[in-house]
């Protein structure tokens, strides 16, 4: 089995609202692959799919070689869950919470007792085990709920936004838990994120998801290496006519791809320290002023810029 | 619910015949969270106790009017209040389900190879079991009140039975309601709407021959009736089995046609995810 997810032309919509609109795309076999976009992108609804939670209107899927809507039960088997929301049951314990979970899999008493302590002392939860998980800070009731996915040591992993909410320390610990896990038990996992630090820190391959579709796919050097230079990015101190230093900057040698968002202008060049004077002239010649202008060299939020337009901040605000 | 079709191959062969399992470890669980909080239990049983003891007391001359045949209120009252209490407990089941999916445990519960019917089964085994406890809790303590049961132990075994069929098709009804409008404001709206009616439209605390001839009509068809009568029949001296039995089959239609419905209502979820 070369792939173990496999997506092909699926389409989901909700009333009016088309969810999905032909979302293909495909996992290899024990890595981690990441499904970027912002909020209402379609990850959550790809990913209620490929659990069997919900079907699609049209299109086909696999999850480890098995179609997710002929043989739901054998799929659920074979994959692990964890969802936006934190779901451990707080008036339990860590360790019931394992226990129940791994019981609903008709794991054995042994081994299931087994793998709980393994998953326990793996997430550094062994101390709080038997604490109802009420007390447990935002962090540890992630990882317990990451642990319960884990319990029947399943071959394809979700997350769907695992590190929303957590703050920053308790972020970069469950990065290392997820690229660890990968490394450790063979997993494939599947991960959405609108953090595009997380999917440039986790993921082997990506896919950036916009309005139901998948717009750009590979690794994410790849997919920044096609971009193919440097991005200066202009902020406007004045009030002058945007349309007017978009044209200004248009005309600088080499400029390309400019855009505007807010009083920011961008624009592509190959290389960025030898264009900012240039540009800098530019705008100054055109009677515009220049608060900032950094350079940077390409990052997924370019790559996002480029696929569909819109800068991720846009959209994620 | 659906039988599972059981697949080939060595993982598949573990989630057969899972759904007692899995109804035994929903039920486990429940009862280990109340036994840990036992100040739960102790609310749980305020209100059947302000029934039976404050009604009891108020209405004690309620007796003298003609309909009562001049029987005692509280040996009157005692099966009333073991039903109101599972109408009211049941209508409040749904509220589980709704936290469940507020916190997302339903939608990942579902993802898992969890038979559907065992979420349903383990509400029900939890909720008929804590009503047995508060069934026996009231009759003791109604007992102590001077409550007297002609009808002995069977009488008492048919009064359990009967608010346990009866706890069975609330919580459907209330798990269904739960599932299918998913906020706690409406569930609990709509059950109240429904449980208050369904009470004062029966015999649980008025003898129906003190009643208006239209409620008497109506009660007849009130499954909250039917438990009233089959328990009152069964714990008096000289029961009717034949009224008892009627009854109890009714309730345990009425039942089954709920936990069926609350069952596609899950699917009616799923669906719309």
């Amino acid at each position: 089995m070369h792939h173990a997810i496999q997506a092909e032309r699926l389409v989901k919509t909700y009333g009016k609202v088309r969810a999905l609109d032909g979302l293909s795309f495909e996992v290899p076999t024990g890595t981690i692959f990441g499904l970027l976009g912002p909020n209402g992108a379609g990850k959550s609804t790809a990913v209620r799919i490929l659990t069997t939670l919900s079907r699609p209107d049209d299109g086909t899927a696999t999850v480890a070689g098995l179609d997710v809507m002929r043989s739901q039960d054998q799929v659920r088997l074979a994959i692990g869950c964890v969802t936006q929301k934190i779901s451990v049951d707080p008036a339990t314990t860590g360790r019931e919470n394992l226990v129940l979970h791994g019981a609903l899999y008709g794991l054995p008493r042994r081994d299931l007792r087994r793998r709980t302590d393994e998953l326990l002392a793996r997430f550094g939860l062994a101390e709080a085990a038997d604490r109802p998980a009420r007390t447990y800070s935002g962090g540890m009731q992630r990882k317990l709920d990451v642990a319960m996915g884990l319990i029947h040591r399943p071959r394809v992993l979700f997350l769907d936004e695992p590190t929303t909410g957590l703050d920053p320390e308790a972020r970069a610990a469950l990065w290392a838990e997820i690229a660890g896990l990968a490394a450790d038990e063979g997993l494939t996992i599947l991960l959405t994120t609108h953090y595009l630090e997380e999917a440039d820190r986790l993921a082997a391959t990506l896919a950036i998801v916009d309005r139901g579709r998948v717009v750009a796919a590979g690794s994410p050097d790849a997919l920044k290496n096609e971009l193919r230079g440097d991005a200066i990015v202009a902020d406007l101190a004045g009030t002058e006519s945007l349309a007017e230093a978009e044209r200004a900057l248009g005309r600088v040698p080499g400029a390309r791809e400019v855009t505007v968002s807010g009083r920011r202008l961008r624009a592509r060049v190959d290389d960025g320290a030898a264009a900012v004077p240039l540009v800098l002239a530019a705008l100054d010649a055109a009677g515009v002023r220049v608060g900032a202008i950094t350079v940077a060299r390409p990052s997924l939020d370019d790559v996002y810029l480029r696929h569909t337009g819109r800068t991720f901040e846009e959209e994620a605000a | 619910m659906t039988t599972m079709t059981v697949p080939r191959g060595g993982t598949a062969v573990r989630a057969k015949g899972s759904l007692l399992a899995h109804s035994w470890h929903f039920t486990a669980q429940s009862v280990k969270v109340l036994w840990r909080q036992p100040v739960y239990m102790l609310f749980m049983l305020v209100q059947p106790m302000i029934w039976l003891l404050m009604f009891g007391q108020l209405f004690q001359r309620v007796v003298e009017l003609p309909g009562f045949a001049g029987i005692n209120y509280t040996d009157f009252l005692v099966p009333g209040v073991v039903v109101m209490n599972a109408i009211f407990t049941g209508a409040w089941s749904g509220v589980a389900f709704v936290e469940m999916m507020e916190r997302g445990i339903m939608d990942r519960m579902l993802t898992t190879p969890v038979r559907r019917g065992a979420i349903i089964i383990g509400s029900l085994a939890y909720h008929g079991l804590s009503l047995l406890v508060q069934g026996v809790i009231v009759i003791t303590v109604g007992r102590l009140a001077g409550a007297d049961y002609p009808g002995g132990p069977s009488g008492i075994l048919v009064t359990l039975l009967a608010s346990t069929l009866l706890i069975a098709a609330f919580c459907s009804m209330s798990n269904a309601f739960g599932l299918l409008l998913r906020t706690r404001e409406a569930l609990i709206g709509l059950s109240q709407f429904l449980t208050l009616p369904l009470m004062f439209l029966s015999s649980a605390i008025m003898a129906q021959q003190a009643a208006p001839d239209w409620i008497r009509t109506l009660s007849a068809y009130n499954p909250v009736d039917w438990a009233v009568v089959a328990s009152r029949e069964a714990l008096s001296a000289s029961p009717d089995w034949g009224t008892v039995w009627g009854r109890l089959g009714a309730l345990a239609a009425v039942a089954l046609v709920l936990g069926y419905l609350g069952t596609r209502a899950f699917g009616s979820y799923q669906k719309s995810l």
